[in-house]
């Protein structure tokens, strides 16, 4: 790709983001939504984030896959589980993966 | 801390603090961006302009993916789309708590992104808004700032080094706290069965956006000690 390519990449990568992010405020805001839709936001956050750890930790592309880095996520969620904070997590996390590779 | 209770600025700083360990690790995942955006063949002021204006990580690593593979345009922007896709159902969730004018709950819908939105959303459905300026604005900065960090270390070996591992961790962090209930259990085996499934035969980013149906099935569930959720239309 070209330098102008990449530029052009940036450009609209930042327009569609702002565009997706400001489009469901811009149409709904100020206004009350039914009680069940609290329900439905409740377990969006569990959905989507379960959804980006899988496909992050478990797919490469198109296919699935397990390799060094799923073992040091899966290490990095044994200590968030037992209480750790987020950067000891991710710090476990990569280790472990380092290690691994390292072998 | 409720909005009954405190003020913008301490809801704001509240909001900012609790991100903090989003923040740094947020840090270490920007940096292992500019370190990738370089060598995948970015301007140093481009990996950085992009962190500046997209700010958005899953997205930037799909279309740095794409440019890395030698895709097009097209594919790169599409690719960044979809991965962004999920902040659509985030932002009509949101929506009901922005005051204000359309254009002005535009510009404040920007201050998504995935751990103050979560953070930020309180028991009774709606979110404190403050907190989510808080909370992002903390990791705008440090977004930026790994990304200028990582542009000028070139040559680290990201895989080596395990960086990789980062980014999944740190929405596994953000997951944990969110599973409080049966429901959200349940919500989210079933958000992870649904995007693992598509991931074979739906293009990067729809199998996350999918998944977000989940939330949809889940409604029709009642939590283990037999609660339904408030407002449950059943």
């Amino acid at each position: 790709m070209t330098s102008g390519q990449i530029w052009l990449v940036i450009g609209l990568c930042a327009l569609v983001t702002a565009l997706i992010k400001g489009a469901g405020p811009v149409a709904l805001g100020g206004r009350e939504l039914p009680a069940w839709f609290n329900g439905v936001i409740q377990l969006m956050a569990p959905a989507l984030l379960a959804a980006l750890v899988c496909v992050s930790a478990l797919a490469d592309h198109d296919q699935w896959a397990i390799g060094a880095d799923t073992a040091g996520v899966a290490a990095g969620g044994v200590v968030l589980w037992r209480g750790a904070n987020v950067v000891v997590g991710v710090v476990v996390a990569a280790a472990v993966t380092a290690a691994i590779r390292a072998l | 801390m409720t909005e009954a209770t405190a003020t913008p600025r301490e809801r704001f700083r509240a909001g900012f603090r609790a991100a903090v360990p989003y923040a740094i690790a947020g840090f270490v995942l920007s940096m292992s961006f500019g370190v990738l955006a370089t060598d995948a063949g970015f301007s140093t002021l481009a990996a950085i302009v992009m962190s500046a204006i997209v700010f958005a990580g899953s997205a930037q690593f799909t279309a740095l993916s794409v440019v890395a593979a030698g895709g097009s345009v097209g594919a790169a922007v599409l690719g960044a789309a979809l991965m962004n896709s999920r902040f659509l159902p985030m932002g009509v969730a949101l929506a009901p708590s922005l005051p204000g004018p359309a254009w002005k709950r535009g510009a404040q819908g920007q201050a998504v992104v995935d751990s103050s939105w979560a953070m930020a959303l309180q028991g009774d459905g709606t979110f404190d808004r403050w907190f989510l300026f808080g909370g992002t604005g903390v990791q705008y900065l440090t977004w930026f700032s790994g990304t200028v960090v990582g542009t000028f270390a070139g040559g680290v070996e990201v895989e080596k080094l395990g960086l990789d591992a980062v980014y999944p961790t740190f929405f596994l962090a953000l997951l944990l706290a969110e599973l409080r209930s049966g429901r959200a259990k349940s919500a989210a085996a079933l958000g992870a069965v649904i995007a693992l499934a598509l991931v074979p035969v739906a293009p990067a980013g729809i199998p996350i956006l999918v998944a977000s149906l989940a939330a949809l099935i889940g409604l029709r569930w009642r939590d283990a000690d037999g609660d339904a959720a408030e407002g449950d239309p059943r």
